[in-house]
């Protein structure tokens, strides 16, 4: 039982309404139970309702895996890079410290790391994992690289990252803008000086600038 | 003698909202099977499989064969099965009882039901038939909405039935029945992926209808341009091409100013206009009173938005335009909505694939709810109560005389106006909060009180449900099969997964028993919801809304079916008003439902809100939703990851309203309007008109929104004015008295 290649998962946090619905549905699956293994993010709720789902990215080189002392981190034969084995994670956090999308958690009441597997119980059986497949707007999707170009053509999926000097490349792929022109990585760390135009509010009412309330009196 | 029994706290600490957080699901616990359904709340009516054990939902799976939702859920959804086995779940009849500490006792379901009889009858025999009003709910199945809408007028012959579908849908069934003669969204949302241009009118898909982002998210994704008109940039307003940023109020004085940019600019489509339409004069008449600079000063809309939504709209070859209770929860809301209308058929674009209108459903049955006779104007079918034919219809249905069924009722909120004066002194309500969700609900407290005898049906004592004499206990959506029509006109099939608990019954089981122990069960022996489906197959037979070609069979073979679907050899109406479709009241004249087949323009008049801003009031408040609760919250504030999520009601407002009052995000803040005050924390956001505050309306009591709504009423169709009234915001002098009991919950 494996997770086929040819289906792959793809994140638009363009698409995300912040509903948690991918939260909820993540406690109902077995590996973890009760618990949600999805981050959901604001990314200012003072300035804009944008939120960003974030699950694991499972990297073909986890930094996690690289840097666990206890070899708890496995990658299957399928790309997919589990949560840390039970019998072997001391808790040391060094994993959740390492990550570079913030993704490992420690449960300290269990002592054990968990994070995101894919839904493996779901996914190597044919099935969806349960966050795409209930995401309401779709923010989330498991298909075909065939299947999301129909679905996107605005949008190209990537899934290499650059962190200064580490470039990572991911089996999960996050949906970019097409253009003007889609850059073939995003370069995670340069963008962390600059601070992001308030991109929600940027709408495009006509004309406008900025603030489409400019013009309202309080 | 409706006054609370006991302390309000002291009811909460026996009935709850207690939290359900148990999660019973994943694939470890093996389930005895899984029962295809439909979620229980909003009007989307997702598909959903349940996963059953022992008599007990443990869960979901999703459903990805229906569909409208191909297994996509919103929180709600996912979460439902946490309120069956709820601690807080009636199992027992409960009487009135001040001297037991929560304020109630258990009864023997039969008794209850003969001592609620024996009440009703005493109140018809001393006052008449009419001193016993009823409501019901839009949650409620199609055929517990229609054996309701015959037990109020075959059994108890009262003309005061209605629904809390009064707070929902009315306004735009009303303008839909004015401009169609029928009122149902037009086209399945299939028909929106392909659109050249989405128009969203006072909808907040994301958080009210999430399933529907889906389908614009993906229409964009091919091309189309989406326009969002709100006061606050909701997560669909986030990312659209053009949006409207109106007042709260000013939605009809838009909509003239567009078309008459159309009209100026020949963006109509004439020869529609000319070969399928009456009334258009008057309405540019109208219009032209409407240039875009009074357009931009009334509506507080830049004229350069307008001229680019006149532009896009004008211009387009396919649009989809859809609204929700935003533009329609207005005193002038029936006008809002023909606003609408008249862009649509101006535009000639409806009636096709890729284009079409819609009004988007917020309760669960809130389209079923309302088509087949418990709304106070309403026989089955869609039949107009007052009208002689129709009744003798009915009448011979129902094996009655004609001059045996009542005149036609009054709305809900009316009701409660004729509890106040004395009219009514017997209630009935079933899945109706009226104590949390009414406008002006101090008000509606104050009326429940003066009930002689009060019966309510429910499976959680809600909020208005402590007020009564005598609590029935009702059926959760998983322990009943029957039928609701969703958002698109799809009549689907709720199917049972479970056993109701203890001595609750179906909700229709307990409507039959009523009408024996008051010795009337004549039309009352229905073995099941298939039966009385079949009848109602019969009653709405030859009605706008005719369901008698719907079977149980036809629904699961295809996975729903469009009404009208007026023969058992038909499929079912996805698209209403194709070029050559024929209904049964044009009669082959033309696809619009009227005499002449003929759609109609009609003047959509802009009046100022009822309780406007003013010098003392000087802030727009709004009220809404928020994505994890369901309406007053009965069901949702019950479910413990769902609480999570918002736990609290709190006030939205700009950075800029926030520095010049001096109130910071967090802080404890007092919204005043004329009708009272609450004090709730403040949530500094810049997604908001500075001018306007949002607070949704989920919660009860102190933290209750409609303590300060207004409650005005649209004169057509009744809906309250939810949407819009004057208010006035400061720092609150302290934490509010409830934040001592309860700010430990948060
Ligand atoms: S917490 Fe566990 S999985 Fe993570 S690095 Fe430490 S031992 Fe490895
Ligand atoms: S379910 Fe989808 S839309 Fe909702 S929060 Fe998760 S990613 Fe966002
Ligand atoms: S509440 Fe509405 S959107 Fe959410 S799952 Fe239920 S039907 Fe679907």
């Amino acid at each position: 039982m494996s997770v086929p290649r040819h289906l792959e998962f793809f994140v638009d946090p363009s698409r995300c309404i912040g509903c948690r619905s991918c939260v909820e549905a993540c406690t109902e699956c077995d590996t973890h139970r009760g618990e949600s293994m999805i981050h959901l993010e604001f990314v200012d709720r003072g300035a804009s309702v944008q939120t960003v789902p974030v699950v694991c990215m499972h990297c073909e080189q986890p930094t996690c895996a690289e840097v666990c002392p206890a070899d708890a981190i496995k990658r299957t034969g399928d790309g997919v890079v589990q949560s840390a084995r039970k019998p072997r994670c001391i808790a040391c956090g060094n994993c959740v410290v390492a990550c570079p999308f913030g993704v490992p958690e420690l449960y300290i009441d269990r002592a054990i790391m968990m994070k995101c597997d894919m839904c493996y119980d779901r996914t190597s059986v044919g099935k969806k994992p349960m966050c795409a497949t209930v995401c309401p707007s779709q923010a989330l999707f498991f298909g075909t690289r065939e299947q999301i170009h129909a679905l996107r053509p605005q949008s190209m999926p990537t899934n290499t990252f650059r962190f200064g000097d580490q470039v990572i490349r991911t089996r999960v792929n996050v949906m970019v803008p097409r253009r003007p022109a889609a850059p073939a990585q995003i370069d995670v760390t340069a963008a962390m000086d600059e601070r992001p135009p308030s991109r929600a509010v940027r709408l495009p009412v006509v004309g406008d600038d900025a603030d489409p309330f400019a013009q309202v009196e309080v | 003698m409706a006054t609370l029994p006991v302390d309000d706290l002291a009811i909460t600490r026996a009935f709850g909202p207690h939290l359900s957080a148990r999660t019973r699901g994943g694939s470890a616990v093996e389930p005895d099977r899984l029962v295809k359904t439909h979620c229980c709340f909003c009007g989307q009516q997702c598909g959903i499989q349940l996963k059953v054990k022992d008599n007990e939902v443990i869960g979901f799976e999703p459903w990805e064969d229906f569909p409208f939702n191909r297994g996509m859920l919103c929180p709600k959804g996912v979460k439902r099965y946490l309120q069956g086995s709820h601690p807080d779940r009636l199992v027992t009849a409960l009487a009135r009882d001040p001297s037991v500490a929560s304020g109630f006792r258990p009864m023997a379901y039969e008794q209850a039901i003969e001592r609620a009889a024996r009440e009703i009858q005493r109140i018809q025999d001393k006052h008449g038939p009419s001193a016993v009003g009823v409501l019901g709910g839009a949650s409620l199945t199609t055929e517990k909405t229609y054996l309701l809408g015959k037990f109020a007028r075959v059994c108890l012959k009262t003309p005061y039935i209605d629904y809390n579908g009064r707070l929902c849908m009315v306004s735009a069934g009303a303008a839909n029945k004015k401009a169609f003669g029928i009122d149902r969204t037009t086209n399945p949302w299939s028909d929106m992926v392909g659109t050249e241009v989405i128009w969203v009118a006072g909808s907040n898909v994301a958080e009210c209808s999430p399933i529907t982002t889906n389908y614009i998210w993906q229409a964009r994704e091919l091309g189309a341009k989406v326009i969002v008109q709100d006061p606050r940039i909701t997560p669909i307003a986030r990312t659209c091409d053009l949006y409207l940023p109106i007042r709260p109020g000013r939605d009809a004085a838009l909509f003239a100013g567009v078309l008459q940019l159309m009209i100026e600019n020949g963006w109509i489509d004439r020869d529609f206009i000319e070969r399928e339409t009456v009334g258009f004069d008057e309405v540019a008449a109208y219009c032209a009173t409407w240039p875009v600079a009074r357009t931009a000063e009334v509506t507080g809309v830049p004229e350069r938005s307008i001229r680019k939504a006149a532009e896009l709209w004008g211009t387009a070859k396919s649009s989809f335009l859809f609204h929700a209770r935003g533009i329609e929860h207005h005193s002038n809301g029936v006008q809002n909505a023909l606003g609408t209308i008249n862009l649509v058929l101006a535009s000639g674009r409806i009636g096709k694939p890729k284009s079409g209108y819609g009004t988007i459903v917020g309760q669960a049955n809130g389209q079923g709810g309302r088509e087949h006779g418990q709304k106070c104007d309403q026989l089955p079918g869609w039949r107009d109560i007052s009208n002689p034919e129709h009744r003798k219809y009915i009448a011979s249905v129902w094996k009655i005389k004609e001059a045996d069924l009542p005149g036609p009722g009054v709305d809900a909120y009316e009701m409660f106006r004729k509890i106040d004066a004395g009219e009514i002194k017997g209630l009935i309500a079933i899945c109706f909060n009226p104590k949390v969700s009414l406008p002006d609900n101090q008000f509606v407290t104050r009326a429940l009180e003066k009930l002689e005898f009060f019966v309510a049906i429910d499976f959680f004592l809600n909020d208005t449900a402590r007020h009564a004499d005598l609590v029935l206990p009702g059926s959760l959506h998983e322990e009943d099969e029957g039928t609701v029509t969703q958002v698109e006109g799809r009549v689907i099939k709720v199917n049972k997964a479970v056993e109701c608990p203890g001595e609750a019954r179906q909700d229709w089981r307990i409507i039959q028993d009523l009408a024996k122990a008051l010795g009337r069960p004549h039309g009352f022996t229905f073995d099941g919801p298939r039966a009385i489906f079949d009848e109602l197959r019969v009653a709405s037979k030859g009605g706008v809304a005719d369901y008698s070609g719907i079977t149980y069979e036809k629904i699961e073979r295809q996975m729903g079916v469009f009404w009208p679907c007026p023969s058992d050899d038909h499929p079912g109406t996805p698209r209403l008003f194709e070029p050559g479709s024929d209904n049964p009241v044009a009669k082959g004249k033309g696809r619009f439902y009227f005499p002449d087949g003929k759609a109609r323009f009609n003047v959509a008049d802009y009046r100022p809100a009822v309780d406007d801003v003013s010098e003392e009031y000087p802030l727009f408040l709004t009220t809404g939703r928020v994505v994890s609760q369901f309406l007053s919250g009965t069901q949702t504030r019950r479910i413990g990851p769902l609480i999570k999520h918002y736990p609290e009601p709190r006030i939205e407002l700009h950075p800029r309203l926030a520095e010049k009052l001096g109130i910071a995000d967090g802080d404890w803040a007092t919204a005043e309007t004329r009708r009272g005050a609450i004090t709730l924390r403040a949530m500094v956001v810049t997604t908001i008109r500075p001018d306007t505050i949002f607070i949704p309306y989920h919660w009860p009591g102190d933290k209750s929104a409609n303590r300060l709504t207004v409650a005005a009423q649209d004169p057509i169709s009744k809906i309250p004015q939810y949407k819009v009234c004057g208010c006035r915001l400061r720092p609150a002098d302290g934490p509010p008295a409830y934040a001592q009991e309860r700010e430990a919950q948060q």
